[in-house]
């Protein structure tokens, strides 16, 4: 029995390691971009990780899942990034993690991809599809996609912060993924 | 006597009125704790009436420049010194402390957007290194600003009441 486990999974692994890339978290970034009084902002995320399976002769058996650190966030002061894991915004506290989880990636032409997966922020889960482009560059792979939200569908900005006058709805997060 | 004419009082008073609201909000917004929409709020408008100050003043020197001021009123040469340093240094302030705070926001990567319509150019790319220094030199210039502006309306308040004469009506509109 302990044998069968063992063997199963090591077959989990290798089938995994067939198109498993690695990310290098210094060249990748995952950042949300938004309106503050029509004031644009580009918050980068500090700490994420993401793993993506993908192999360019197969690009529909692609798999990708990101997971961010909510309390991460960096708006360039210190006071903003106290502020946003508070309660009314992600709520770090009970919410740390917001992840994507991809359902179905397929090829839509050389270099592109659709992405569609399960978005989850602060404990709203919601299906969501976005393009995602994919290009070699000096024996990396570099993704990148935006992903169009809106932060209020996602309880981001609770009580007085739900004036869309003062921090725009549309939010999009984009991904630039860098891996091996 | 001679008045200024209306285009240069219509600029001192209305410089005057937003250089007051936005030294008193600049106060007002930094000692709001943590993040909330109100001070989000005033940040931008404090902004915008920067911006409005720094055209104002643009508009104001080149209308000083093509329109002679009235002759200065008789008095002790002291008092012509002390008024021309005065005007000197708030003419250099109108500039400086909205410029000033203009870099500071620049530096910090937050672009002004007047009145939520129009992004501003930016100088220069985002440095935070920049940030403490011209935040800590637009509060020093504002206060400068407070003390020379306090020196000039008490001058004219005491050639208006003490000395009665027409130092301050040369600045008003004739009623």
């Amino acid at each position: 029995m302990k044998k069968l486990v063992l063997v199963s999974l090591l077959g989990v692994t290798l089938a995994a390691s067939a198109a498993a890339l690695k990310t290098d978290p210094a060249k990748s970034t995952v950042s949300a971009t938004f309106k503050q009084m029509n004031v644009p902002v580009d918050a980068k995320f500090k700490k994420f990780t993401a793993n993506i399976d993908y192999d360019a002769a197969k690009p529909d058996t692609a798999k990708a899942t990101v997971e961010v650190d909510t309390a991460s966030l960096d708006l360039g002061e210190a006071d903003m990034n106290k502020e946003v894991a508070k309660k009314d915004w992600f709520n770090a506290a009970q919410f740390p993690k917001a992840t994507f989880v991809s359902s179905a990636i397929k090829s839509a032409g050389a270099g592109k991809l659709n992405v569609t997966g399960k978005l989850t922020i602060k404990g709203k889960a919601t299906d969501v599809t976005f393009p995602l482009t994919v290009k070699a560059e000096g024996g990396h792979q570099v993704f990148d996609g935006a992903l169009p939200i809106k932060r209020l569908a996602y309880n981001i900005g609770e009580g007085e912060w739900k004036d869309t006058s003062m921090v725009a709805d549309e939010v999009t997060i984009k991904f630039h993924v860098v891996a091996q | 006597m001679q008045r200024y004419t209306k285009p240069a009082m219509l600029l001192h008073w209305l410089m005057a009125i937003l250089i007051v609201a936005a030294f008193f909000l600049g106060l007002t917004m930094t000692a709001i704790h943590g993040i909330t929409p109100t001070k989000l709020k005033y940040y931008s408008w404090h902004k915008w009436m920067g911006v409005t100050v720094l055209l104002l003043a643009v508009i104001r020197v080149l209308w000083r420049k093509a329109n002679r001021p009235p002759p200065p009123v008789p008095g002790p040469a002291w008092q012509h010194k002390a008024a021309d340093a005065v005007h000197y240094l708030l003419y250099f302030l109108i500039f400086a402390v909205p410029v000033v705070g203009y870099l500071y926001t620049y530096a910090a990567g937050v672009p002004v957007v007047y009145l939520g319509l129009w992004q501003m150019p930016a100088p220069f790319d985002p440095n935070p290194d920049w940030k403490q220094p011209l935040s800590e030199l637009h509060e020093i210039l504002a206060w400068a600003m407070a003390v020379i502006v306090s020196a000039h309306v008490l001058a004219a308040l005491k050639h208006h009441f003490i000395d009665r004469d027409d130092v301050l009506k040369r600045m008003l509109p004739k009623f």
